[in-house]
């Protein structure tokens, strides 16, 4: 089912037209009411009008999240506080989060968005959808509810964890779709055979499941476990939040919806642009958002983009599974997840030296987060009690920055590996891809 | 009267207190006692040992995160209700000990490492009821 033929299934020429009129438009917005994209667009000798087409989008600068940082909190708004009708945020370096904000249009489009993701997967008004994202400054679960109240259907906006209540709610209310994080779903799976709850008594027939990278093995487990089909959704709070693309039932990668978030392939290293099929990391430009369009905004996610027509019948863009990141970001439980983050927090402790490993790893489908710290001579106290209130107050202060419980672990000097460049601080164990 | 005492941080790993022994062993040093504190993912190893100066030296050029601490060395008569005494004039004296380890050489004596709070005031009490004490000169070669 498709919600939205007339975009969904625009012939690629008239997209592309329609592509080159928005970024026009939006570059225009941009330049005169962000001083820091003006600045930019300066520096390049760029004006408005020289943005015609959507072949002049290479001509443009990129934004960074870097630059979302430097700009805390409103620095890129294009629009007044009293246009803007809800702020999100995400979890940020050095503490400070990345915020993004909404006009009611904007609201408006996320929903559309959301909405034609959810009829991709045969979603109507005579679904009962259970929300099992987040609700609140990630945008997750709000995402997800107003795309499916859109089409009409019944919420249940249950947010995430409690998962015995889940369970009851899936019965009793004979939910047929969820919406929440692949190590969510297949934790609910494994909770159900627990439970010993009748598999007929459960009504879900699919899932909606993005946040996080998982493989096609945790797809099938997922399929298994909860008896139903699992479908890839992506997005990114900086463009708009879940909805930016959706897997079809044909599951030939998902659709982006382009006529708003115009997409790129670039070399993370040269920034040159790379033709269909070629991987390399994803650029967005999300032309029709009045509150924070960003300019060629580098997601860090490496994909590749195929273009033939889909036989969904749409022919939208499909982007691969992320195979990885042109950066150090880790997302764990949904959370992201920056090694600095976990160095700043030991710079800041004066016992501790920044000497650390990340070890990310899967035990039940649930991501498990160990900070490995060399103890130091310096701070290494012979009394039991002083190194377990050391490892205490490392793994409360690591939870407070990352959002995120983390298993401390204390190791011997010089045990974790130095190296000239690049330090290896992550050890990822999780075989997603 | 304060005799030191080396303090290593050792991971639960198969093999790593024979490698620290075998360190010690290849540079001559005894060790006289020793009792480790273990916690799931690491242990403190306590250790008194001939030329500790040096030990801890040796220790440290082999990566080890070592620390010289101060204990006191009590002795007590081997035989039933000689340590309780001393316990009880400790406690009664108001003396919080941190940990202690004990080991008995021979038929008549027994020594206990004690590690207080205070080791100045445990030092005074201990003298004070005519408790002996281990000397910094004949501790090292128990």
């Amino acid at each position: 089912m498709i919600w939205n033929e007339h975009y969904e299934c625009m012939e690629r020429e008239s997209l592309l037209k329609l592509q080159g009129t928005r970024l026009k438009e939006m570059v225009e917005r941009v330049y005169y009411s962000v001083p820091f994209y003006r600045t930019r667009l300066q520096e390049k000798g760029i004006e408005p009008g020289d943005i015609q087409t959507i072949d002049d989008l290479r001509k443009l600068p990129f934004t960074t999240k870097q630059d979302l940082r430097d700009n805390y909190p409103f620095g890129l708004f294009a629009k007044p506080q009293q246009d803007v009708v809800r702020l999100h945020a995400s979890s940020g370096t050095t503490g400070k989060s990345t915020v993004v904000g909404y006009t009611h249009n904007d609201i408006m489009m996320w929903s559309e968005v959301v909405a034609r993701s959810l009829t991709m997967i045969g979603a109507t008004r005579d679904d009962i959808i259970q929300v099992a994202y987040g609700y609140g400054l990630f945008t997750g679960g709000l995402g997800l509810h107003y795309g499916a109240e859109k089409i009409g259907a019944s919420v249940i906006p249950i947010s995430g964890g409690n998962t015995k209540k889940q369970l009851q709610l899936m019965e009793d209310f004979g939910s047929t779709l969820i919406a929440c994080t692949p190590s969510y779903a297949a934790f609910l799976g494994e909770a159900l055979i627990e439970e010993k709850i009748d598999p007929a008594a459960i009504k879900l027939r699919a899932g909606i499941f993005g946040a996080e990278p998982w493989s096609e093995e945790m797809r099938a487990q997922i399929e298994k476990l909860l008896r139903i089909k699992a479908y890839d959704i992506y997005g990114l709070s900086e463009i708009i939040g879940p909805g930016v693309s959706m897997e079809c039932p044909c599951q030939k990668g998902m659709h982006i919806f382009e006529d708003h978030f115009i997409p790129e392939i670039i070399n993370p290293d040269t920034c040159e642009v790379l033709p269909y099929g070629e991987l390399g990391e994803l650029v967005f430009t999300p032309a029709t958002k009045e509150a924070m369009p960003l300019i060629r905004y580098r997601t860090r996610d490496l994909t590749r983009l195929h273009a033939e027509k889909c036989d969904c019948g749409r022919t939208l863009v499909r982007m691969e599974k992320c195979v990885g990141r042109s950066d150090d970001m880790l997302i764990i439980r949904g959370v992201n997840v920056f090694p600095s983050q976990v160095e700043s927090v030991l710079l800041e402790m004066s016992e501790t030296k920044p000497h650390y490993l990340l070890v990310v790893d899967r035990h039940n489908n649930l991501d498990i987060l160990e900070v490995q710290v060399e103890v130091d001579e310096q701070f290494f106290s012979d009394e039991v009690k002083e190194l377990e209130d050391l490892r205490r107050r490392i793994r409360a202060n690591i939870a407070s920055v990352l959002g995120l419980h983390a298993e401390i672990r204390l190791v011997e000097p010089g045990t974790i590996e130095r190296s000239m460049g690049k330090a290896q601080r992550v050890v990822d164990k999780r075989k997603i891809h | 009267m304060i005799i030191k005492q080396l303090s290593v941080f050792l991971e639960n790993r198969t093999g790593r207190l024979t490698e620290l022994t075998g360190i010690l062993a290849a540079n001559d040093i005894n060790i006289s006692a020793f009792s480790i504190a273990d916690t799931a993912d690491y242990g403190i190893l306590r250790m008194i040992v001939g030329r500790p100066e040096q030990a801890a030296d040796v220790l440290k050029n082999h990566g080890f995160a070592v620390k010289v601490t101060e204990v006191v060395g009590m002795i007590v008569p081997h035989k039933p209700g000689g340590l309780h005494h001393a316990l009880q004039i400790i406690s009664e004296n108001n003396v919080a000990i941190e940990y202690m380890y004990a080991f008995a050489s021979g038929e008549c004596n027994a020594t206990v490492i004690i590690r207080a709070d205070s080791l100045e005031k445990l030092i005074a009490v201990l003298q004070e009821h005519k408790m002996e004490l281990l000397q910094k000169g004949d501790v090292y070669q128990l």
